[in-house]
């Protein structure tokens, strides 16, 4: 996914930046809201990531002046403030969803996901491997003509096969992409998923293969 | 009151002035025709003579119909009069005529005593005249004066009582359009009040709205001092966070990955406490003065679903909701009732297994309840009241990351609206209950 960052905060910017680079996301940075504008001007984005108080402004005027634009960017708003006192007026102004500091990148993951799927944005979300395609956005697996709905998590591990296939995959790394790390999870879920995915998968032209003692892979049947 | 403890208190005094009045009258009157008849005593030898000057007693009679009594007493006996009219108790000093009251032939009577040396041959001797009167002219004009007195006290009283009502009600007129003017307002509402006042209420509403602006400037610092702390507290915290996971990706030993998980947890534990702690002071601030706003409890309910669907995903849990199709009407704080809704639904899926169901329902009977049901692992053996109060967490939470203030924010949110938290956990210890039960309108 291509996003938009804008966040006056540098630190937390360049933390947020590489951490979003890591899952394989495209992300451009504004520190301002003329900079914010200069790139919605040049460049199309998936998703718009806003923090509202800024130094040249308050970020709920770019909300505003967004919600006439056609083919408007889907924005889910950062925000240190209180749910209780700030969401109204956050929603009411346009944005999608919102998000409090501190987050969990799989929580913005999934809110990212969900806020696509609300949009029903036609995004190049689609991998194919041989006759087999994955649609990230609505979470479905289709091969030979039929089509299988996926969990959330089931989605999100065979993602990471899908982009890289017949690349070896360790169970921690495979661990961190799918439970957050503030759930409790062993190493053991990743077996019982994977065995999962393989009875998904199976009568497609892919498989998952296990690599002993290092992981695991995806191949061509 | 004040008129009618006035008006007695007039009575009583020209009463005892009338009655001072009448008695010093008739005690003159008395004196006189006693030092007349003393007068009017002579010796002859040894012998004291007597010729009563009529013109002495028919003085008394001026006064009224009041019946006289005189005895001359020589010292031996009676010189004249009636001889069992009482002398003096004491024998009164020449030339001080002494008073008296007391009772005599069945009637009240005032008595006055002169004395008088009268020369017998070649001694004094110390004549006693004593003339009393009945006291009915006294009585009656006494009356006649209280009665008077009454009738002006009375007067007094019902037009200094109407007098003040008139004054009191004219007066209290503006104050009641100052306190209908205020008391119409709704909780939010700090303008300066612009009823119609008289000058001498100036100061009154001058220090009403200097107060209203003072209270509105300092609620606004409140608010703002709340998301400056967020702000200050969470930016950081954000930065460390996201330092943290990429740190923790990069690395490799087992025993590192699980150091820096650790310490992610430390960071939401600390974020969560100081977000719901920020949380509780804003709810406790909307609840001082709770807006009465017309809601839709269906819609309210469905989009804390949606909020939260997505951090369900993660979890591969599904939120079913068992809502009507139509409208809930209900009244209150909008932003109060989702926060307390957020933070159970938010409880629910912490403690819920992956892979389970959470069910949130609407029943409408005598009240409106809206119920959460998890299959998570339940309160224990916590005291279910106590659950409510602040920083107290179940007995089973285990590792699992919590501030301890979400039923607490949740607890004084429904209470605010004049309803109740219910909280049921099951028995087997697979799975807990919450409802948030409102009065219907």
């Amino acid at each position: 996914m291509r996003f938009l960052l804008i966040e006056d905060n540098a630190k937390l910017a360049s933390a947020i930046v590489e951490r979003l680079r890591l899952d394989g996301h495209a992300v451009d940075h504004a520190g301002t809201l003329d900079a914010a504008q200069a790139c919605l001007d040049v460049a199309q984005y998936d998703l718009m990531l806003l923090d509202i108080m800024l130094p040249d402004g308050d970020g709920r005027a770019l909300l505003k002046s967004q919600q006439n634009v056609s083919d408007r960017c889907p924005v889910i708003v950062i925000t240190a403030r209180s749910a209780v006192s700030d969401r109204v007026s956050l929603l009411d102004l346009g944005a999608d969803d919102y998000i409090t500091k501190p987050f969990d990148f799989s929580e913005l993951e999934a809110r990212c996901r969900a806020v696509m799927r609300r949009q029903g944005r036609a995004t190049d979300n689609r991998i194919s491997i041989g006759g087999t395609t994955l649609d990230c956005t609505t979470a479905e697996l289709s091969f030979d003509g039929q089509t299988i709905a996926l969990r959330n998590r089931e989605l999100r591990l065979l993602e990471v096969f899908f982009k890289a296939p017949g690349h070896v995959f360790s169970k921690s790394h495979l661990l961190d992409r799918m439970f957050s790390l503030s759930d409790e999870a062993s190493e053991n879920a990743i077996e019982v998923y994977v065995a999962r995915l393989r009875k998904r998968l199976d009568g497609s032209d892919t498989r998952i293969e296990t690599v002993r003692g290092l992981g695991y892979r995806m191949v061509p049947v | 009151m004040v008129a009618a403890i006035l008006s007695v208190a007039f009575f009583v005094i020209v009463r005892s002035v009338a009655e001072q009045a009448a008695e010093s009258t008739q005690d003159d009157i008395l004196s006189a025709s006693a030092t007349a008849i003393a007068d009017s005593l002579r010796s002859e030898g040894s012998n004291v003579m007597l010729d009563l000057p009529y013109s002495a007693l028919s003085m008394l009679g001026t006064l009224s119909e009041d019946r006289v009594f005189y005895r001359v007493f020589t010292g031996d006996g009676t010189l004249t009069g009636y001889d069992d009219l009482p002398l003096p108790d004491r024998t009164p000093q020449r030339g001080q005529p002494a008073f008296a009251t007391f009772d005599y032939r069945g009637d009240q009577v005032r008595a006055v005593s002169v004395v008088r040396p009268v020369g017998t041959g070649t001694s004094a001797r110390d004549i006693i005249v004593t003339v009393a009167q009945t006291r009915l002219g006294l009585e009656q004009t006494s009356r006649t004066i209280t009665t008077t007195a009454m009738g002006v006290g009375a007067g007094f009283f019902l037009v200094a009582t109407g007098l003040s009502l008139w004054a009191a009600s004219a007066a209290l007129a503006p104050i009641e359009r100052l306190t209908g003017a205020v008391a119409r307002r709704g909780p939010h509402d700090l303008r300066p009040v612009t009823a119609d006042t008289p000058a001498e209420l100036m100061p009154l509403v001058n220090a009403l709205n200097s107060f209203m602006a003072r209270l509105r400037a300092s609620l606004l610092r409140n608010e703002d001092f709340i998301a400056e702390a967020a702000h200050r507290v969470r930016t950081p915290l954000a930065t460390v966070r996201a330092q943290a996971e990429i740190t923790h990706r990069k690395l490799n030993k087992p025993e590192h990955r699980r150091a820096m998980r650790e310490m992610i947890r430390a960071i939401d534990e600390s974020a969560r406490s100081a977000g719901q702690m920020l949380d509780h002071a804003m709810v406790k601030f909307r609840t001082d003065t709770l807006a009465g706003d017309r809601l839709d409890m269906c819609a309210l309910i469905g989009e804390v679903c949606d909020r939260l669907g997505a951090t369900a995903d993660l979890k591969d849990i599904q939120i079913v909701r068992d809502l009507p199709d139509e409208p809930i009407p209900a009244r209150g704080d909008g932003i109060l009732l989702q926060a307390a809704l957020q933070n159970l639904l938010d409880n629910a899926i912490k403690y819920s297994p992956e892979d389970s169901r959470i069910v949130v329902r609407v029943e409408q009977g005598f009240d409106l309840k809206v119920s959460i049901q998890d299959e998570g692992r339940g309160f224990g053996d916590a005291d279910l009241t106590r659950l409510k109060t602040r920083y107290t967490r179940g007995a089973n939470v285990g590792d699992i990351v919590g501030s301890g203030l979400g039923l607490t924010i949740a607890d004084e949110v429904t209470r605010a609206h004049g309803g109740r938290l219910e909280i049921v956990t099951n028995q087997t210890g697979v799975g807990a209950c919450i409802s948030l039960i409102l009065p219907r309108i």
